[in-house]
C-alpha cells in the first residue's frame, strides 16, 4: 500500500532521541440524539480543546451517535480512590432508610 | 453544453474525488496516531461517497450503461481527467496533509458555486458533498497550520511538501473549453475566478502556518484533459483496479 515514492524518512541522528512525546488524554462525552444527558464513551488523545473535540468527532461519531461533544482532559478530572472503598461505600449499605421503599404511594400520585 | 462535454466535465468531478480518495485510503491502519488514522480514513470513504454520486451521474449522461464501478475500474490512466495534484504520492504525513489542503481549498470553492448549477443534479451533490468538505478544509487547515508553525522538523517538512506540491496548484485554474461550455450554460463557475479567492485565503492559512507559497508561477498541467498525467496514477491504478482486473465483474 506504499507510495510509488515516498519521501526520504530522516532517522534519528543519535540514539539520544527520546521516545515521542505524547499527547494528553482526554475523556470524551457525547450527547446522542435522544439522549438528555452527555454520556462517557471512551478517551483519546490531542494537542489542544479543539483538537479534542475534532478528533472525537472522527473516532466516536462516524455511526450518526451524538449531536454534541464535551472533551476534557483527564488530569482535570478528580477522581475517588479505589482504595476508599471501604470507607467511601460500604457504610451506605446498612441504611436501607435512605431508600423511598418505606412509604405508600397515593393512587393519585400515579405511576412513579 | 453536449452530452459529451457534460461527461467530461463530471469524469473531472469524480476523478478528482477517486484518485485522491484512494491515496488517502493508503494511510489506513498506518497513521501516525490512531485519531489520525481514522480521520483520514474518514475523508477517503467521504471522497468515495462524493466519487458514486459524480460518477453515477457521468454514466447516466454518457447513456452506455456504464456504472459508477465501471468507471472507476475499468478505465485506463489516459481516460482519467483528474487534476495531477490529487495523484502525486503521500509521502509524509506532512505531506499529505498539505495535498490534502491545497485540494480542500479548491474544493470547497468549488462546490459552493456547483450549488448555484443551472443543472440540479450537479447543485444537489454538490450540496451534500460541500458539508463532508468543509469538515475536510477545518482539518486540513488546522494541521498545516499546527505543523508548519510547529518544531523545526515539522516547519521543514511542511516547506518541503508545499514546494513540492505548490506546482501542481495551477491547473486548478486553467480554463478550457469544456469549462467555457459549462460557464456558458450556468453549470459551473469559471476556474480562473475561484483562482483569486483561492490565493488570498491560501495566503492568510500559510501566513498562520509561517511558510512562504514558491513565487514561480509554472503549473504542470495535462490531468483534468488527460493529454498527460503523472507517472504516479498508472501505478495507483494497477493497484486499485487489480482485482476488477484479475476477476472480472467479481463482487461481495
Amino acid at each position: 500500500m506504499s507510495s510509488v515514492n515516498p519521501a526520504p524518512y530522516d532517522a534519528p541522528e543519535t540514539e539520544a532521541a527520546r521516545p515521542r512525546d505524547e499527547w494528553p488524554l482526554w475523556e470524551i462525552f457525547i450527547r446522542g440524539q435522544h439522549g438528555l444527558n452527555h454520556r462517557h464513551v471512551g478517551s483519546l488523545h490531542a494537542a489542544d480543546a479543539e483538537m479534542a473535540v475534532k478528533n472525537a468527532r472522527d473516532v466516536y461519531t462516524r455511526r450518526n451517535e451524538g449531536v454534541s461533544i464535551w472533551a476534557v482532559e483527564a488530569r482535570h478530572i478528580a477522581a475517588s480512590s479505589p482504595s476508599d472503598k471501604g470507607p467511601f461505600y460500604e457504610p451506605a449499605q446498612s441504611k436501607v432508610y435512605r431508600h423511598p421503599t418505606f412509604f405508600d404511594i397515593p393512587d393519585e400520585a400515579g405511576h412513579m | 453544453m453536449t452530452p459529451q462535454d457534460l461527461f467530461q466535465y463530471l469524469l473531472r468531478l469524480g476523478d478528482n474525488t477517486l484518485v485522491l480518495g484512494h491515496r488517502t485510503s493508503e494511510w489506513c491502519g498506518t497513521g501516525p496516531v490512531l485519531e489520525e488514522d481514522i480521520a483520514l480514513a474518514n475523508t477517503a470513504l467521504d471522497l468515495i461517497g462524493q466519487t458514486q454520486m459524480w460518477l453515477g451521474y457521468a454514466g447516466e449522461v454518457e447513456s452506455e450503461g456504464r456504472s459508477a464501478d465501471d468507471l472507476a475500474m475499468l478505465r485506463d490512466v489516459w481516460d482519467f481527467r483528474n487534476v495531477l495534484l490529487v495523484e502525486q504520492p503521500n509521502g509524509d504525513f506532512g505531506q499529505t496533509m498539505m495535498r490534502q489542503f491545497l485540494f480542500d481549498l479548491w474544493h470547497d470553492l468549488m462546490l459552493a458555486n456547483l450549488q448555484k448549477s443551472a443543472d440540479p443534479r450537479i447543485a444537489e451533490i454538490a450540496e451534500k458533498a460541500s458539508k463532508e468538505v468543509r469538515y475536510h478544509l477545518e482539518r486540513s487547515t488546522d494541521t498545516v497550520v499546527g505543523l508548519g508553525d510547529g518544531s523545526p522538523e515539522s516547519h521543514r517538512r511542511m516547506q518541503a511538501a508545499l514546494n513540492l506540491l505548490w506546482p501542481y496548484v495551477g491547473e486548478l485554474f486553467v480554463p478550457d473549453d469544456i469549462d467555457a461550455a459549462a460557464v456558458a450554460a450556468g453549470i459551473g463557475p469559471d476556474p480562473a475566478g475561484i483562482g483569486a479567492q483561492y490565493r488570498n485565503l491560501a495566503d492568510e492559512v500559510m501566513a498562520r502556518a509561517t511558510l512562504a507559497i514558491p513565487s514561480d508561477p509554472f503549473a504542470h498541467k495535462g490531468g483534468k484533459s488527460g493529454f498527460r498525467h503523472t507517472e504516479h496514477l498508472g501505478h495507483m491504478l494497477t493497484e486499485m483496479q487489480w482485482l476488477q482486473r484479475a476477476y472480472p465483474g467479481a463482487t461481495w
